[in-house]
């Protein structure tokens, strides 16, 4: 009886558990409005951004207030947002979606499909053009709102130029040859301990800052993945890892990380940033910014390079996901962008992004060729098991170009292997 | 003149009947239970919950996923197992943090006894030093990592202490010296909590012992060696398992210190392993079944420990 008893109250607390689980977030009919809760990044630029869209738009739409907040602490916005996703409790709108993270967050059931929405595949492309194609997950369907990229280029210190006895106006960094060049003289002279010093360490992300831009460059547009086949076990791959093995031998590169900014420490003279950088280094460096080289050195208007962009993520746990959907194409329309744009010095992913704000780019030069850069950007690769891709390149890029063990054709055909099989797995 | 009327005994078999049994169920002192009852849902709530989850985990195609959606978490057996085995960087984060455990275990109990019995002796600023050892404990690992870093780094103080002696690769980016140089690191940092248990110890052996070794002419080492050694053996067994339970744990410090396990892999632990599996990759079940293994060597060298210990004592 006892015993009976016993197992009725553990079957009906499994019950109570299962239940209050599979009701904790299972998401909302895309069709609700009302109010609902956004994440932004914790950047003081974005937050700024941030509160001005969110007090404009609850001024007007006074039944769908927005309550917005920065995106909480953690080691990283995936970690948190996908712990998020697990709990039911991610937000309505996420402004720091990671590319890489959206096709873990979309089979997790975290994301809902922008194409569901009778204007969303049409919205989409027609702000951000062709590029949107580079954010549609397998099966064509956007799982996230391209927003805003940050296209990375070569920085350089003019000042350290200058002291190695380069031109510091117009720096010759287009071919490899010219690129490694100019890193002898800077190392030899003295001017800085490193040429440039990109992140040497082996978080998964490391190389979309070193190896990613130029390869992008290099290919003229291609991702690491496509179609399902890793691309960079090529000539273009090994010309890359190449160049910066070189740069690494001749320790024009650091091997070790550097606590803090290396390129505004005057460590190294060069560094791979984008157009966030510009207000972060402001009057402390005398920069200039050029386009990553390519082996044989391709024209400023046709160079490829890493979009380091942040996009915006619609989560199911959301109940009210049309107000959500409609602030979403609030927060990205033209007025808004121009808002992000002057705020946060980052690219809307608009396809018409210098014709739409002249006055900006006339009034803030130094961003031009950011904005001309925009429209050639490579994403990461939106494919199954994306993190853990870039984490098997890192290790092997580490090994044989860091650290210069084993040979460099070797590592690309092994990696490409392997990141083959986690492509097409599901 | 009192009478005192017995019970018969079919009366006093009714009323002991639920005793038994209830004692059976919450003991002499069910008062006690009431006591320890939210002690004992912590450790199933923390930590075996989270145990017999991961086991069950490492055995299914598992992946976190939100509420309500239905996804397929088929049992696949052994094959996440089958999977760790075969990766090469899990055998060698295993062999790393077996040669951290080597090199960090031996070195704590030395240390901490050692600095413990001078530590009990010292009578000027005897709260001062025991401060002085317990600070880097209780400081952040992220804080004390940064004065590493400063010391150990090429242009560190300690390279340019050494000079042409300095190794080239630099300590935390040499294959060879990285994880001695957590090793290290671990070591002086969790040195004061085992010195604080040797020094709890020490109370407790006999003053006597040592009156009568001195009484027998023995020296300081002598001593040390056969009165403060034997006497703190319990203490010994308990820094042993702890140190070696949290070293295998080892996750932060080349998540720091190293950049993440660098280079290639050389400081990489299989808790890093699992974080990068578990958390950033999304295969919890693939992280699990590293933990579960690394579980099960964890209680066989605590087996072995406890056995050489209480050998060594009997």
């Amino acid at each position: 009886m006892r015993r009976g008893m016993t197992i009725g109250i553990l079957a009906a607390a499994t019950a109570v558990a299962l239940v209050g689980c599979s009701g904790g977030g299972g998401g909302g009919d895309a069709r609700t409005k009302g109010p609902i809760t956004i994440w932004y990044s914790n950047n003081e630029a974005e937050i700024a951004w941030g509160k001005q869209m969110v007090e404009a738009w609850n001024a007007d739409n006074p039944d769908e207030q927005v309550k917005a907040q920065e995106i909480p602490a953690g080691d990283s916005s995936e970690e948190v947002i996908s712990a998020a996703i697990t709990a039911g409790n991610a937000p309505c709108l996420i402004f720091n979606t990671s590319p890489a993270a959206v096709p873990q967050f979309e089979k997790q059931g975290g994301l809902v499909s922008l194409s569901d929405f009778e204007d969303g595949d049409d919205y989409i492309t027609s702000r951000t053009g062709d590029l949107a194609e580079q954010y549609a997950s397998a099966d064509g369907a956007y799982f996230q709102m391209p927003w805003k990229s940050n296209p990375v280029m070569i920085f350089y210190n003019k000042d350290l130029f200058a002291k190695a006895g380069l031109d510091a106006d117009s720096p010759k960094l287009s071919t490899y040859d010219e690129f490694l060049t100019a890193s002898r003289a800077i190392v030899d002279s003295g001017a800085a301990k490193y040429a440039i010093h990109p992140a040497p360490t082996s978080e998964f992300f490391q190389s979309w800052f070193d190896f990613y831009p130029l390869y992008a460059a290099e290919t003229e547009g291609t991702q690491l993945v496509e179609d399902g086949k890793a691309t960079f076990d090529s000539d273009e791959g090994e010309a890359v890892s190449e160049l910066w093995r070189t740069m690494y031998e001749e320790n024009l590169a650091g091997q070790e990380q550097y606590q803090g900014d290396s390129f505004l420490d005057g460590e190294a003279a060069m560094a791979i940033v984008g157009p966030w950088a510009i207000a972060v280094y402001g009057d402390d460096v005398n920069w200039g910014a050029v386009p990553v080289p390519t082996s044989e050195g391709t024209d400023a208007a046709e160079t490829y390079t890493f979009s380091d962009a942040k996009n915006i993520g619609l989560y199911s746990a959301c109940k009210n996901q049309q107000t959500a959907w409609d602030v979403l194409k609030f927060a990205t329309s033209e007025e808004q962008d121009g808002k992000l744009l002057e705020l946060t010095g980052q690219m809307p992913l608009r396809s018409d992004l210098t014709t739409v704000y002249p006055d900006y780019f006339a009034d803030n030069p130094a961003y031009t060729v950011f904005g001309d850069q925009a429209s050639r950007t490579v994403e990461v690769p939106n494919v199954a098991n994306s993190v853990e891709i870039w984490q098997n390149f890192r290790d092997g890029y580490s090994k044989a170009v860091i650290f210069g063990e084993g040979d460099i054709p070797a590592f690309l055909k092994d990696t490409a292997a392997k990141i083959d099989t986690l492509a097409s797995a599901n | 003149m009192t009478t005192i009327t017995r019970p018969t005994e079919v009366e006093a078999q009714r009323q002991d009947a639920p005793r038994p049994r209830r004692r059976r169920w919450l003991g002499s002192s069910p008062l006690g239970l009431l006591f320890t009852a939210p002690y004992l849902i912590f450790i199933c709530a923390i930590f075996a919950y989270p145990i017999v989850f991961a086991v069950w985990m490492s055995f299914q195609d598992y992946f976190f996923s939100a509420p309500g959606v239905e996804v397929d978490r088929p049992f696949v057996g052994f094959d996440n197992y089958i999977a760790v085995l075969q990766d090469p960087a899990v055998w060698q984060s295993f062999r790393n943090v077996g040669v951290f455990l080597i090199i960090n275990v031996p070195l704590t109990v030395v240390l901490s006894i050692v600095l413990a019995s001078a530590l009990n002796r010292v009578v000027h600023a005897r709260a001062f030093l025991r401060v002085s050892y317990y600070v880097p404990y209780v400081a952040a690992s992220v804080a004390v990592v940064g004065v590493w870093l400063f010391l150990f780094s090429g242009g560190g103080l300690v390279n340019n202490v050494l000079g042409d002696l300095a190794p080239v690769p630099s300590w935390l980016i040499n294959s060879q010296l990285a994880m001695p140089v957590i090793a290290l690191f671990v070591t002086w940092k969790q040195l004061g909590f085992y010195i604080l248990l040797y020094l709890a110890a020490l109370q407790n052996v006999p003053k006597e012992l040592y009156e009568s070794a001195a009484t027998d002419g023995a020296g300081g080492v002598r001593t040390f060696f056969s009165v403060t050694v034997p006497g703190v053996r319990p203490a010994t067994l308990l820094v042993l398992l702890i140190s070696t339970i949290t070293g295998a744990n080892l996750f932060t410090e080349p998540y720091l210190l190293t950049g993440g396990g660098g280079p290639n892999g050389a400081s990489a632990s299989p808790v890093l392993l699992m974080y990068q599996k578990g958390i950033e990759q999304g295969n919890p079940d693939v992280a699990s079944a590293i933990g579960v293994i690394l579980i099960i060597c964890v209680l066989i060298i605590a087996f072995i420990q406890r056995r050489l210990v209480r050998d060594e004592e009997s």
